[in-house]
């Protein structure tokens, strides 16, 4: 197959001759200008929120008539350190990377499961409670088996994709079969995740012996994700990736990926053009819920060890602003998953270095989708921009849809 | 089909005819219903230690006290259920008596659960409906504000974002001002602030309301957070110390004995709560700009041929939405806990958005869910507190569970506003 029966990301060549845009300039080339500018307005949302938290400055409004000059300097100088911390945070050396590669890895493979759905028309709002399920499974395998060193790091694997893709699956089965929609089910779903797992912590089978908090015991070194070298980066990065070359190869170079898209961009005319559309409906979940359970793995096999019931974090929520910023691409997924996994990352030492809390970067990250997801709003900002279609609006219909 | 010479051969079966769909439904409900009457009867049969003892009075360990045989009185429960769960699954009643039978098991399982549970005990009776109403005051005002939304097309999953906002404001507002009124006045001003960002972005922009409502609660929470870490935890003794609003009695209504106190001994926001039902229900129904706001929300092209302004009216009850669901915010701080703390809001919203689809986006149905998850939700702590043998986190999964059940069509049809969720374009 060549690139041109793939119906996208558009080629830059055809573009032109199906829909006449204003510019000259490629889909992808726009999109990402759109998400360079949300990122611009987003870091400027930040700078007034550091502005108004930062006690210098409100040491010098306080003698604003005085020495205005004073405030603005103290401004500039609050919102230019905590940046500067961030990014030297993220970026800064060896260090700095590895951890951000590491805050990346479950929020790549959780958007690709968000990702997934959303190119077949679902909104899987419920990566958290698969990932919860997914690390459930592979903590278990984890520690209370005794394997060789990497069948048991496959088995365990194994058990984590498990996991997700059953309770993935059930949100597909449901929406097929009865027509429940995925996001109410996603939701109630994730709920369900975290008291089975806060349960299950309780019970002997996974409390660790002579600890009366919720924490299970270490996985085997030999379920354990390699490190690289004293990081605390881990082979499940690499996972990642693989993870979403598979996700492409599935959308854009496999038959059943054909249906997925197909079912996502209509699912009447794929019902009419013979395609079980419930089928795709429950494909597409099974798959979705592995990926959010591998996210699960590398948590609890990689980064974190032990089961607890912070386990997920708020990774499952991240992964779904992370699949909206990469708009529902492998490629944009992984981009996107790199981004906020920088941000974490730099968020952290920048709330140990200029004591700016870690919570700007969650406000970060909302404002960044935000913006993305209302491309007009972005263009009536910045008026040079050239025109296309939303994120949402491939999307847009409701709870009977 | 055995069933259905069952039917035909016993005269006294309804002469109606019944459509296949129905029968489906109805042995679908029924079983359902059968299942759990055979739980509640089953408890009964492994109920034991002689009296179960409740207690109808707050605080009060020495007198009203109800003392019942457990076992019996679990057994009886337990052959109610059945008999109502039989009645329905062998089409014995009328079938708009269906609503009474599914009622009656409801308190017949839970009847026999308590006694199953309180057996040789003391179950704190007055407790477990004083906090049911705590627990679900908040999740009412939740899911009213999103009946109001959803009604007019506009989905609101970011009910949890208001909260979250309603009470920080709440909380900031009554520290610094120490005034109740004006602490509620900033939360619903604050729940119009994020409903607005709704409305703005769903009805101008046009943005997928569903990745909207997500995106918005990540803010509040980001938002929230991170003036608590700047201001309130640096600052608390000035602004985060809130006072909780008191109880006001109602003379005469509040000497009823048992529902009395429990009803009527609330701080106003409960008070306002009662309201908000009543006016939601009135105005949706019963008033021109009701009509108009469910007319948008099935068929708003309909709604526009005939004039009326379809962006304005969502806009309207989005805003209004706002008030109520940053009143349900204000509950959790001044309301009840007293101090704002990070993420305190702990999924409520996703609860109250639970509760308006179980009530099937009816104000009335809304409560009734609302009740029965802020029950659950209150009997998981009393349940711990007497020892029993049931994990509490799975008392806990009960509104989730019973929601996914309820939207899959298990029990009865769920169905949403027509247009919800779709932004309105004029072509």
């Amino acid at each position: 197959m060549s690139t041109d029966t793939t119906v996208e990301p558009a080629p830059a060549a055809p573009a032109p001759q199906r829909e006449p845009q204003r510019s000259g300039l490629p889909s992808w080339a726009i999109q990402g200008l759109v998400s360079l500018s949300a990122i611009v307005l987003a870091l400027l949302v930040g700078a007034i929120l550091i502005i108004v938290g930062d006690d210098q400055v409100k040491t010098a409004v306080g003698y604003f008539g005085a020495a205005p000059m004073d405030t603005v300097s103290a401004a500039v100088s609050a919102v230019g350190e905590a940046y500067k911390a961030l990014a030297v945070g993220a970026l800064g050396g060896v260090t700095p990377i590895t951890e951000s590669l590491t805050q990346a890895t479950p929020l790549i493979c959780g958007g690709l499961a968000v990702s997934l759905a959303f190119r077949t028309g679902l909104f899987n709002i419920g990566a958290q409670g698969q990932l919860i399920v997914g690390a459930i499974l592979a903590a278990y395998v984890g520690f209370a088996w005794d394997l060789p060193p990497v069948l048991h790091l496959v088995l365990a694997v194994i058990a984590g994709l498990i996991g997700g893709a059953l309770w993935g699956g059930v949100v597909g089965v449901l929406k097929a079969r009865t027509g429940a929609h995925e996001v109410i089910v996603t939701i109630m779903l994730n709920y369900v995740a975290i008291y089975l797992l806060q349960w299950l912590l309780t019970t002997s089978a996974f409390r660790r012996p002579g600890r009366t908090d919720p924490i299970s015991p270490v996985v085997n070194s030999n379920a354990q994700y390699p490190q690289f070298g004293d990081t605390r980066l881990h082979l499940g990065f690499l996972v990642a990736l693989l993870a979403a070359v598979f996700v492409w190869w599935l959308l854009n170079r496999s038959t059943i990926g054909f249906e997925l898209r197909a079912v996502g961009a209509n699912a009447d005319a794929s019902r009419t053009a013979g395609m079980s559309v419930g089928r795709a409906y429950i494909i597409a979940m099974v798959v979705a819920g592995a990926l959010a359970g591998l996210a699960g793995t590398q948590q609890v096999l990689g980064t974190d060890l032990p089961l607890t019931d912070g386990v997920a974090a708020s990774v499952g929520f991240d992964a779904i602003t992370v699949a909206l910023l990469g708009r529902g691409t492998p490629l944009g997924t992984v981009l996107a998953g790199l981004l906020f996994g920088a941000l974490n990352a730099g968020g952290l030492q920048m709330q140990l270095i200029t004591q700016t809390p870690l919570t700007l970067t969650t406000v970060l990250q909302a404002v960044i989708v935000l913006f993305v997801a209302a491309p007009a709003l972005v263009r009536s900002i910045f008026p040079f921009l050239p025109k296309e279609r939303g994120v949402g609006a491939v999307l847009a219909k409701g709870w009977n849809g | 089909m055995s069933e259905t010479t069952a039917d035909t051969v016993r005269p006294p079966a309804p002469a109606a005819i019944e459509a296949p769909a129905d029968r489906t439904r109805r042995l679908r409900v029924g079983g359902v219903m059968l299942v759990f009457a055979l739980i509640g009867f089953g408890l009964a049969i492994f109920t034991n230690g002689g009296k179960a003892t409740f207690q109808l009075v707050s605080g009060d360990l020495q007198n009203n006290l109800l003392g019942v045989p457990a076992q019996f009185t679990a057994l009886v429960l337990g052959i109610l259920g059945v008999i109502a769960a039989g009645a329905y699954l062998l089409r014995r009643v009328p079938q708009s008596y269906s609503g009474y039978l599914a009622a009656l098991l409801g308190i017949c399982f839970i009847g026999s659960f308590l006694c199953w549970a309180a057996a040789g005990k003391t179950f704190p009776l007055a407790n477990q409906f004083q906090g049911t109403l705590n627990f679900a005051t908040p999740l009412i005002l939740g899911a009213l504000a999103g009946v109001l939304c959803e009604r007019a097309g506009v989905i609101n999953i970011a009910i949890e974002g208001q909260f979250l906002v309603g009470a920080f404001t709440a909380a900031v507002v009554s520290s610094t001002t120490n005034s109740a009124a004006a602490a509620l006045i900033a939360a619903a001003v604050s729940g119009v602030v994020m409903a607005w960002l709704l409305a703005v972005f769903s009805i101008k922009y046009l943005v997928n309301q569903v990745v909207l409502g997500v995106v918005l609660v990540v803010f509040a929470s980001g938002i929230t957070g991170y003036l608590f870490d700047q201001f309130l935890q640096e600052d608390a003794d000035k602004l985060n110390t809130p006072n909780v609003l008191s109880a006001v009695k109602i003379p005469g209504l509040a000497d009823i004995p048992f529902i009395g106190p429990i009803l009527f001994n609330q701080t106003v926001l409960v008070y306002l709560t009662y309201l908000a039902v009543a006016v939601v229900t009135f105005v949706l129904f019963q008033t021109r700009w009701g009509l108009r706001v469910r007319a948008v929300g099935e068929h708003p092209k309909a709604a526009d041929t005939v004039g009326i302004k379809v962006k304005r009216v969502r806009y309207s009850a989005v805003l209004w939405a706002g008030v109520l669901a940053g009143l349900g915010g204000a509950f959790f701080t001044v309301g009840y806990a007293g101090s704002f703390s990070k993420e305190m809001t702990a999924g409520n919203g996703f609860i109250a958005l639970a509760a308006l689809i179980m009530g099937r986006w009816h104000p009335i149905g809304a409560m009734v869910a609302a009740l029965f998850f802020g029950f659950a939700t209150q009997l998981q702590s009393q349940l711990q507190i007497i020892q029993t043998p049931i994990p509490g986190e799975l008392l806990l999964m009960a509104p989730y569970l019973a929601t996914i059940i309820a939207v899959a069509g298990l029990v009865g049809r769920v169905r949403a506003p027509k247009a919800d969720g779709e932004p309105y374009v004029t072509e």
